[in-house]
This record gives C-alpha cells, sequence and structure tokens, in this order.
C-alpha cells in the first residue's frame, strides 16, 4: 500500500518549495541587471551633467549712476541686461524674453521693448503689454557698491518694486 | 555574339574559382529555390523578402517613398562623412569652417549643398512616406508594430534635421536653437533638466555644439541604422507591404 504514496512524494517536496531553484536565481539574476541598468543609467546622467561651466559670470560691475542718464534704458550687450534709470530709482532687468528665450530690444520712439522673434512688447518696467510672453521680463538685484559702482547678480531676481534710489 | 560568350564564359570560370565559392556558397540562381538561397544567403538581402507581389511593385503602391527615404540617408551618410573631413565642431572653427566649405574646398560647396538639400528632402519624404501609409491603412494588423518603428524613425529624422541645424554656428543656427532649447523647457519638472543635459550649460555655447555634433554624426544616425534594419525586416516578416485591391 505504499507503492502509490511514492510518486507522489516530489510533488509534497514542491509543495513546501512554492519558488523552485531555477526562478529564484533568474530573479536574483534579472533583480541584479536591472539594479546595475539603472545605476548606469544615473550614472551616465551624471557624467553628462557638467559641474565646471566656463560661462559669463553671473555677477558684475556695471559703472557708475551717473552713467546712465535719467529716464534712459541702456542695454549692456555682454551681459543681455538693461539698466532702467527714470527719476524714481534704478533697477536692472533681463533683455531675455521670457517666451523662447531670444534677445528683446528698446525702442525709444514707442517707448517699449520688442522682441523680434515672436512679436511680444514689454513695458519699461518689464511688464508684457502684448505678444505671447507669458511673464514679464525679470528685475536683477541692483546694488551700489562701496567704491560708488553699481553691482548686479543675475542669479538674485528681485521684485518690481524694488528700486535703488539714486 | 562572340563577346557575350565570351564573357559568360570567364563568368563561369569565376564562379568556379575557390575565392568565388567561399563568398557566395550556392551555385548559381536560375530556380525559384536556389534565388531564395541566394538571398537567404546574403548579408545584404537577408533581410529583405524572398517573393513580393506584383502589385505592392507598382508605383501608385507606395511611390516607392521608403526607398526614397532610405535613398536620400545613404546620400547624407556619405556627404555627412565626407563634410567632417573638414569640419572642427569648436567656437569659432565651427562658422569658418563651414565658410570654407563653400568658398575654398574643391567641390565643398556642391557636398555641403548636397547634405542640406538631401536632408531637407528626406523630412519631406518620411513625412509623405507616413501619410501614405497612414492613408492606405499601413498601420492595421499585422504592420502596428512597424508603424511604431516608423514613427521612431520619423521622430529619429526630426532630432537629426534639429541638432544638424546648429552646426553651421551662424545667427540662423543660433537663435533657431535658442528658441528650440527653450520650448523643451516648458516640459513639466523635466523640461530644465533635460535643457540643462542638452547644451551641456546654461547657454548655447562650446559644449552645446560638440553634444548636438555628437548627437548628429554618432548616437542618432546609429539609431536610425538600427530601426531602419527592424523597419526593413518587419515588411518581410509581416506579409509584405498592404496593397489595396482597387490598384492594379
Amino acid at each position: 500500500m505504499n507503492m502509490p504514496a511514492e510518486p507522489e512524494a516530489p510533488e509534497k517536496q514542491e509543495e513546501q518549495h512554492p519558488v523552485s531553484r531555477r526562478d529564484f536565481l533568474n530573479e536574483i539574476a534579472g533583480g541584479a541587471l536591472t539594479i546595475a541598468g539603472l545605476g548606469a543609467a544615473v550614472v551616465t546622467v551624471k557624467y553628462a551633467s557638467p559641474n565646471v561651466l566656463f560661462e559669463p559670470p553671473t555677477t558684475f560691475r556695471a559703472g557708475s549712476p551717473d552713467d546712465y542718464p535719467v529716464n534712459s534704458v541702456t542695454y549692456l550687450q555682454d551681459q543681455q541686461v538693461y539698466v532702467v534709470r527714470t527719476d524714481k530709482g534704478m533697477w536692472a532687468m533681463s533683455a531675455v524674453c521670457t517666451h523662447l528665450g531670444c534677445i528683446t530690444q528698446w525702442k525709444p520712439d514707442s517707448s517699449q521693448i520688442a522682441c523680434p522673434c515672436h512679436g511680444s512688447k514689454f513695458q519699461r518696467t518689464g511688464g508684457v503689454e502684448a505678444g505671447p510672453a507669458p511673464r514679464p521680463l525679470p528685475h536683477f538685484s541692483l546694488v551700489l557698491g562701496e567704491d560708488g559702482a553699481l553691482v548686479v547678480d543675475k542669479l538674485e531676481v528681485v521684485k518690481e518694486t524694488e528700486i535703488l534710489k539714486v | 555574339m562572340a563577346t557575350t560568350d565570351w564573357t559568360h564564359q570567364r563568368l563561369e570560370q569565376l564562379r568556379q574559382t575557390r575565392v568565388w565559392r567561399s563568398i557566395f556558397r550556392r551555385g548559381p540562381a536560375r530556380t525559384n529555390r536556389t534565388r531564395s538561397l541566394a538571398v537567404f544567403g546574403n548579408f545584404a538581402l537577408h533581410t529583405l523578402p524572398v517573393k513580393v507581389r506584383e502589385k505592392s511593385l507598382s508605383v501608385r503602391a507606395t511611390y516607392y517613398l521608403g526607398s526614397i527615404s532610405f535613398f536620400l540617408f545613404v546620400v547624407l551618410t556619405i556627404t555627412g562623412v565626407l563634410l567632417m573631413f573638414y569640419y572642427h565642431p569648436a567656437v569659432p572653427d565651427a562658422y569658418r569652417d563651414m565658410k570654407d566649405l563653400i568658398y575654398v574646398v574643391s567641390n565643398g560647396v556642391f557636398l555641403r549643398n548636397l547634405h542640406r538639400l538631401a536632408a531637407h528632402a528626406m523630412v519631406v519624404a518620411v513625412f509623405w512616406h507616413m501619410f501614405h501609409v497612414f492613408y492606405r491603412g499601413g498601420y492595421k494588423p499585422p504592420h502596428e508594430f512597424n508603424w511604431v518603428i516608423g514613427v521612431g524613425l520619423l521622430m529619429v529624422t526630426l532630432f537629426l534635421s534639429y541638432t544638424g541645424y546648429l552646426l553651421p554656428w551662424d545667427q540662423l543656427a543660433f537663435w533657431a536653437i535658442t528658441v528650440g532649447t527653450n520650448i523643451i523647457s516648458y516640459v513639466p519638472v523635466l523640461g530644465r533638466p533635460i535643457r540643462f543635459l542638452l547644451l551641456g550649460g546654461h547657454i548655447i555655447g562650446q559644449n552645446a555644439l560638440l553634444r548636438f555634433y555628437v548627437l548628429h554624426c554618432v548616437i542618432l544616425p546609429l539609431a536610425a541604422v538600427g530601426l531602419i534594419g527592424m523597419h526593413f525586416w518587419r515588411i518581410q516578416k509581416d506579409g509584405g507591404i498592404t496593397v489595396r485591391d482597387d490598384h492594379e
């Protein structure tokens, strides 16, 4: 009567181990390959992000306030920044269009800043007057250094209301 | 007649040589079976079908748009490799090299314009091919996967066109890539990191030029070759192209 029991024995063993050795090793190998692949992808993206950039400095000196007459908009080409002076004071403002990054131009005839690429128009204060630009031109931090020279920091965006009194 | 006999005899002798038989191991392709074997056994031909329906060879079935796209890709590869002999992907050499190709290098302007015009033509041909396949219902089963590969090839064609646009390093290139990469930065969350990776910085400078050059000359062409191989092979495996009954 023991005879029928014997063939059942291997099946019982399999029930005790629901995961076979082959499946277990396959999953380990698959998991290891996935981790290695993800690691390689992360390392490659890290490698492709440069740590040192040779780009123009973001903080620069912009001469003395006397260089800018009252009621003027001056474009600093190397920095792509406007320095605006009115009777209320001065501010520095990006000349890069907030739509798709073209360089805007000050139009004294219409007292507007205009973008040649897609026709956006901005006020002297940076506000959008017309065109596809989604945001006003950002204002940058403008301070008077100890030696009396203006210093602009393009990484520090300030509110439109922050005006340097001179 | 005498000369053709003589040529045939020489050809036959050539076919009997040990060198020829080491390259082409099968005999002359005179029956359907040996013709099929000739295609199976040839590396260049083995992704192509052994037999096609006569209808699918008619002009109106395809206007040969896929073949034209592939032919233009071959032209672009050859002219592009030749242009690489004179072009340095560096600032400001890139612009000067482009001008040298136009004014100084023998036949440089011919190669450059051939490359440029073939690139424009390839974009047109690939789009036209896609529209034609779409209106023919060529995306329907069993061709769904080959349609997806085709969309991948359209993307690769457009990226090749886009990356090549920066390489002359003139005003048009610079501002087109300024606008293009700023469009990328509108993608939510990932937009700015992708732009930074693509340009290798915040501005379009030396890093961006070199990255676009490597993408244009190595990465994207390799992707295109791989996808083209799969695309051709799938036509055969899916039982040939879609032929409409009303077109004879």
